[in-house]
């Protein structure tokens, strides 16, 4: 067994049974036995799968072009010959539009997290594992940016860059990083204070050593997990911002663009305006239970 | 105490600063120059020039800043560029409307909150924990201005029963106690309520089911109190952490109002940013997230006194 897990055992290994006769199972077997007994989280994730799959494979998968307007077949109801979920104000198909609606819609809910998670990540593991004066000025620049509610700091951004999906993925990962960075500056911080970093310090292990092997490899899961639940916060405000107008232009598919210009139609075709809202409540909807579930199988406390 | 209020005071002034200088950096991060919305494009190089020297743009920035907050904290915020009326001029008002729809908001949701998760708490592990965990889930997962149309979509289209825009049928942005205003109310209100009921929920839940864990519960129940005043030591406990998650939510809706203010029209400060944004009226945009950001800064200041005072051992 390599060291990583061997540390990861020691923080999380207390539940595992060890009685005699029972084998000592590894943390990772541990974590997907419980996962395989939890069939909301494995549901959520086969959803955030699918529609992941239909967003990639979108050319393969779409009955129509999602461009394609027809003056005659405007706002066609759901259930229609030839379009399964209706047409759009331009006379799209609908279907197809959610299908590749996902590419920019997921894209800039999980770039937004990912990017976040790299800074922010960064940031509050040095904060916590140095200390001191760097812990000071690396927090209380956080503190700056929590004193917005952070749509507001992201639509400020967005509004002052001007539109655009850069400009988006830029304010949202403004606003990810502090929470995450406070996240990794708390377990690393507790992390470094456990007895086994203490000992591994008197040998002559490197700091860099000390940082990869038994930080790095007890904290990224407590982060992860953190920030895969930020992933569903991500995609109401990223859809939010197009929503406004602040993320891609027309004629680009785009969950919170679609519900913007369908807007107009509600009082001809409710159903069809509401559609796209449906589809990122379903996305958010799955990542905040999957994250749950991870959380309780991996037995994090944040 | 007063020592603790005091450092808290002091510790505000370096966020507030904080705050200022992200807000003075947005009119400079866009795109183009700050003039480049007041004048045309073919416009003369020394009558670009005379007017950056009379906005003083012609300064070092850090020079700009100093000038900016020193006439800021005078209360002079600028000219609105569309309107030519003063930036606090617009907030204020607008101000106003947003706080009326988020206190509506904050009661509704808190309310919901605290008796959703209350029960889930008290039930904690039985199906009513499982079914209001999961109301509470939903209510955090609904993109809320997706909420606003289908709300829109039932109660105004389907059903013509409230008003779908704006606060009054005059067009009129000044808020009144009259019937008609609350009717415009009411949409936007449950549309802003669904978020915070579900973080208060989830906050409510975690603190019951862990208090009723503890030995003082037990110790309680041996002592053979009936179950109702039980109920009433254990809120008095979870009382701090719960206050503190609605101080924060509520600076949020404040703040988070802009997309619920746009599908319904509610002329306060998210319809004013919305407005700012897409006629690039910079300097409205700098005053209101400005104003927005300060009040959020107190608040959060007025939260962390409130709990310390209610609970003095969270003292850091």
């Amino acid at each position: 067994m390599t060291a990583p897990t061997m540390d990861a055992n020691s923080l999380n290994a207390a539940e595992a049974p060890q009685t005699a006769g029972t084998k000592r199972r590894g943390y990772w077997s541990t974590v997907w036995e419980r996962l395989r007994r939890d069939p909301i989280t494995i549901g959520c994730a086969t959803i955030i799968l699918l529609i992941l799959l239909a967003a990639i494979f979108a050319p393969l998968i779409a009955p129509h072009d999602p461009y394609k307007t027809s003056m005659l077949k405007r706002l066609a109801p759901i259930g229609s010959a030839n379009f399964l979920l209706g047409t759009d104000e331009l006379g799209r198909d609908m279907l197809s539009r959610l299908i590749y609606g996902g590419r920019v819609s997921l894209f800039t809910a999980i770039a937004p997290v990912f990017g976040a998670l790299m800074v922010g990540g960064t940031l509050g593991i040095l904060a916590g594992f140095l200390g001191g004066r760097v812990n000071m000025i690396i927090m209380r620049t956080m503190d700056v940016l929590y004193a917005f509610p952070s749509i507001l700091l992201a639509i400020a951004i967005s509004g002052a860059l001007g539109s655009g999906i850069v400009n988006a993925v830029i304010s949202l990962t403004l606003i990810f990083t502090p929470p995450i960075c406070r996240v990794a500056e708390t377990v690393t911080t507790q992390v470094r204070n456990l007895d086994f970093v203490q000992a591994a310090r008197a040998t002559p292990a490197s700091t860099g050593r000390i940082l990869r092997v038994h930080i790095l490899g007890n904290v990224l899961g407590p982060i992860l997990i953190y920030a895969s639940s930020l992933v569903s916060v991500s995609i109401i405000v990223a859809s939010g911002l197009s929503f406004l107008g602040l993320g891609v232009s027309p004629p680009e598919a785009d969950w919170g663009l679609m519900l913007n210009t369908l807007r107009q139609s509600i009082y001809v075709a409710p159903l069809n305006a509401a559609l796209p809202g449906v589809m990122i409540f379903i996305t958010g909807f799955c990542f905040n239970l999957m994250s749950d579930g991870l959380r309780a199988a991996m037995d994090v406390k944040l | 105490m007063l020592f603790y209020v005091l450092k808290r005071l002091i510790y505000t002034i370096p966020i507030a600063l904080g705050v200022s200088v992200i807000c003075f950096a947005l009119v400079h991060i866009g795109p183009g120059d700050p003039l480049s919305t007041l004048l045309p494009e073919d416009a003369p190089q020394d009558v670009v020039d005379r007017l950056k020297a009379e906005y003083g743009l012609d300064k070092p920035l850090a020079i700009q800043y100093f000038v900016w907050l020193g006439k800021v904290a005078t209360g002079d915020f600028g000219i609105s560029i569309v309107t030519s009326r003063s930036v606090l001029g617009e907030v204020l008002p607008a101000l106003l409307n947003s706080i009326i729809l988020a206190v509506g908001a904050s009661i509704l949701g808190f309310l919901i909150g605290i008796i959703l998760g209350g029960l889930a708490g008290f039930f904690h592990g039985r199906p009513a924990d499982r079914i209001f965990t999961g109301i509470a889930i939903t209510g955090v997962s609904v993109p809320h201005y997706w909420l606003a149309i289908v709300l829109v979509i039932i109660f105004a289209v389907e059903l013509p029963w409230l008003p779908s825009l704006g606060m009054n049928m005059s067009g009129s942005t000044d808020f009144s106690f009259s019937l008609e205003n609350f009717r415009h109310m009411v949409l936007p209100v449950i549309a802003l309520s669904v978020i915070p009921a579900g973080i208060v929920t989830r906050t409510v839940r975690g603190a019951v089911a862990e208090l009723l864990n503890q030995e003082f519960v037990e110790a309680l129940r041996a002592k053979g109190m009936s179950e109702a005043r039980i109920v009433r030591h254990v809120a008095k406990n979870a009382a701090p952490q719960v206050l503190a998650v609605m101080g924060l939510q509520m600076g949020y809706l404040l703040g988070g109002s802009i997309l619920i203010e746009t599908v319904f029209a509610w002329p306060g400060t998210g319809l004013l940013l919305n407005n700012a944004i897409f006629s690039r009226d910079i300097p409205l945009l700098q005053g209101t997230i400005l104003v927005l950001a300060l009040i959020f800064v107190a608040l959060n200041l007025l939260v962390d006194v409130t709990q310390v005072t209610l609970d003095p051992r969270i003292k850091r």
